[in-house]
């Protein structure tokens, strides 16, 4: 076996295992760190596809920022798992559909020959042949409109959050730090000068 | 080089190197990665230790202070006293955390602050690994250093740790955007992700043809991201005046609190490699990192050397002079203030390249 199938191997053992440990850990901050484990696994198995940059993109967004975010929220939550583990049975048979069905469609795209996921070329690329380089030339060149389209929708998105929970409240301290900045002693602090002693009468 | 250190070997063994080369001759390659891992490594961490020591002279004196003058010549050994002393202490579990990640937090936070200097090139090809992704590989190890805090914070179960962890997420994930954002005007002008070629291309140009090739580094094209991605640096650190993370005075010493002995040690070589680190990525992206300012003299490693002692020698002048900052201050600064002037920058850059004054052909 060449050394590229047994990276394979251990990278998809670890990444299976800390797939099932997401769903089965007790703690959610466990869950979330099993997940960032399963998203660094799927980093260097794509890695060994020679997809540098989408692998270093992924642990980059997803681990760096993403999971950061949200290893912030569920630190905050006040879990209590018995109440999580409730209703558990009852919404068994809609979440198994579900996952069957999901199996099943990811099942159809991998094994049959009409996507054309068997047929992938295995080509070996050259030693200076830059993954980037050639991502950044085809998503500027051919495929720029759905780039662009794209960048559209995402702003679209970061807008509408924003303009979601913005909320102008009045009870708010607010604090300007240019009129900070532009303060003066003489707006603090008045010198008087007097007499250290009442003259005597 | 590496045909030097063999010839080395061969005078050192003598009549049994013949021997002694068929049985390592497999795993030579091996060996000479780990031996190149050693001499970064070694260099690395005794420069921690003697960070800490110029740190507090420095300190010392500009408050008018000697310092720590009393174990060795001039104080010399006190951090390797100091090092002595945290490795006898205890490690203190407190009863309520959570035992693994309480543990593994420390190394979490040490071995993104490691791993990066596998791609610094020190001189020209002086690379552990001369990556063509390197600045991306870089930003996504860098990126992983906040684990390590966040962890120990949530590990502890105790809340001024708590505070500390939550206050670092939000402070090293929206520095790293102005960083990233100031990377970007770098890998514009020098066309490339591999950290030789930036340093590389900044040798190029008609003030290095004249002789004073320090002007025609980065740092002056590009002065407005120089400053960015310094400050930044300051700040994914979590280095006064941005140490809100531990601020002593509000949170006692943030997601440390709990830790003892050779545990706390560990997120203290962290920072100050990420220290070093952070020197080391300015000298490289601005500051030309191996070459020579002037040219009449030769380039080399010792010029890096000097530049990262600069950048450090601010990094420590700038905690001794400022205040701390408040902590609705730092997420202004570096949403409202960097970011705009990141974004506004790009295309500054992008234009300055396609119009007829482009410097960097």
């Amino acid at each position: 076996m060449e050394l590229k199938t047994v990276v394979f191997y251990v990278f998809a053992a670890i990444m299976l295992f800390a797939a099932l440990r997401v769903i089965t850990a007790r703690n959610p901050v466990h869950a979330v760190l099993y997940l960032v484990l399963a998203f660094f696994n799927a980093g260097g198995l794509w890695l060994t596809l020679q997809a540098e940059f989408l692998a270093i993109a992924l642990i980059m967004v997803y681990v760096g920022a993403v999971m950061v975010l949200f290893l912030f929220v569920v630190m905050m939550l006040d879990i209590d798992i018995a109440r999580l583990r409730q209703g558990f049975w009852s919404n068994m048979p809609l979440a198994a559909t579900l996952g069957v069905l999901m199996a099943g469609e990811m099942a159809l795209v991998l094994s049959t020959d009409y996507f054309g996921a068997t047929s992938f070329p295995d080509q070996a690329m050259p030693a200076d042949y830059s993954n980037t380089k050639e991502l950044g030339r085809l998503l500027f060149t051919d495929y720029v409109y759905p780039f662009e389209l794209a960048s559209i929708i995402l702003l679209v998105a970061i807008i509408a959050a924003v303009v979601l929970t913005l909320r102008h409240r009045k009870d708010v301290k607010h604090l300007d730090p240019a009129a900070q900045i532009a303060v003066k002693h003489t707006d603090r602090i008045r010198v008087i000068r007097m007499p250290a002693e009442k003259e005597a009468e | 080089m590496e045909a030097s250190v063999l010839h080395f070997f061969e005078w050192l063994w003598g009549p049994y190197w013949e021997t002694l080369w068929a049985w390592f001759k497999p795993v030579w390659p091996l060996i000479w990665v780990i031996m190149k891992i050693v001499a970064i490594l070694v260099p690395l961490l005794l420069g921690v230790a003697y960070l800490t020591f110029w740190e507090r002279k420095i300190i010392g004196w500009m408050q008018v202070r000697i310092g720590p003058n009393r174990v060795g010549w001039w104080g010399l050994m006190q951090p390797i006293v100091d090092g002595v002393k945290l490795f006898l202490k205890e490690v203190i579990l407190p009863a309520r955390a959570d035992p693994w990640l309480f543990f593994l937090a420390p190394a979490l936070a040490m071995a993104p602050a490691v791993a990066v200097w596998s791609v610094i090139p020190f001189f020209d090809g002086g690379a552990l690994a001369n990556l063509d992704a390197g600045v991306l590989f870089l930003l996504a190890v860098t990126s992983l250093g906040v684990y390590g805090v966040i962890i120990a914070g949530w590990a502890s179960n105790s809340k001024y740790p708590l505070l500390g962890a939550m206050r670092s997420a939000a402070q090293m994930v929206s520095y790293e955007i102005s960083m990233g954002l100031a990377l970007v005007c770098v890998l514009m002008v020098s066309n490339s992700l591999n950290l030789s070629d930036i340093v590389r291309s900044q040798g190029q140009g008609s003030f290095a043809d004249a002789g004073v090739g320090f002007l025609s580094w980065n740092w002056l094209p590009l002065l407005p991201m120089f400053f960015v991605y310094l400050v930044s640096g300051v700040a994914e650190t979590n280095r006064a005046p941005f140490d809100v993370v531990e601020g002593e005075s509000e949170i006692v010493a943030g997601h440390m609190v709990e830790y003892s002995g050779m545990a706390f040690a560990m997120f203290f070589l962290a920072e100050y490699a990420n220290m070093i680190l952070v020197s080391a990525l300015v000298s490289i992206f601005f500051l030309g990192g191996w070459l020579s300012p002037f040219g009449v003299f030769p380039d080399g490693i010792l010029w890096l050397l000097g530049k990262m002692s600069l950048i450090l020698f601010v990094f420590l002048w700038l905690r001794a002079t400022f205040p701390r900052y408040r902590y609705d201050q730092i997420m202004r600064l570096g949403w409202k203030v960097f970011v705009p002037i990141c974004l506004l920058w790009i295309p500054v850059v992008g234009i300055w390249m396609m119009s007829p004054f482009n410097i960097w052909k």
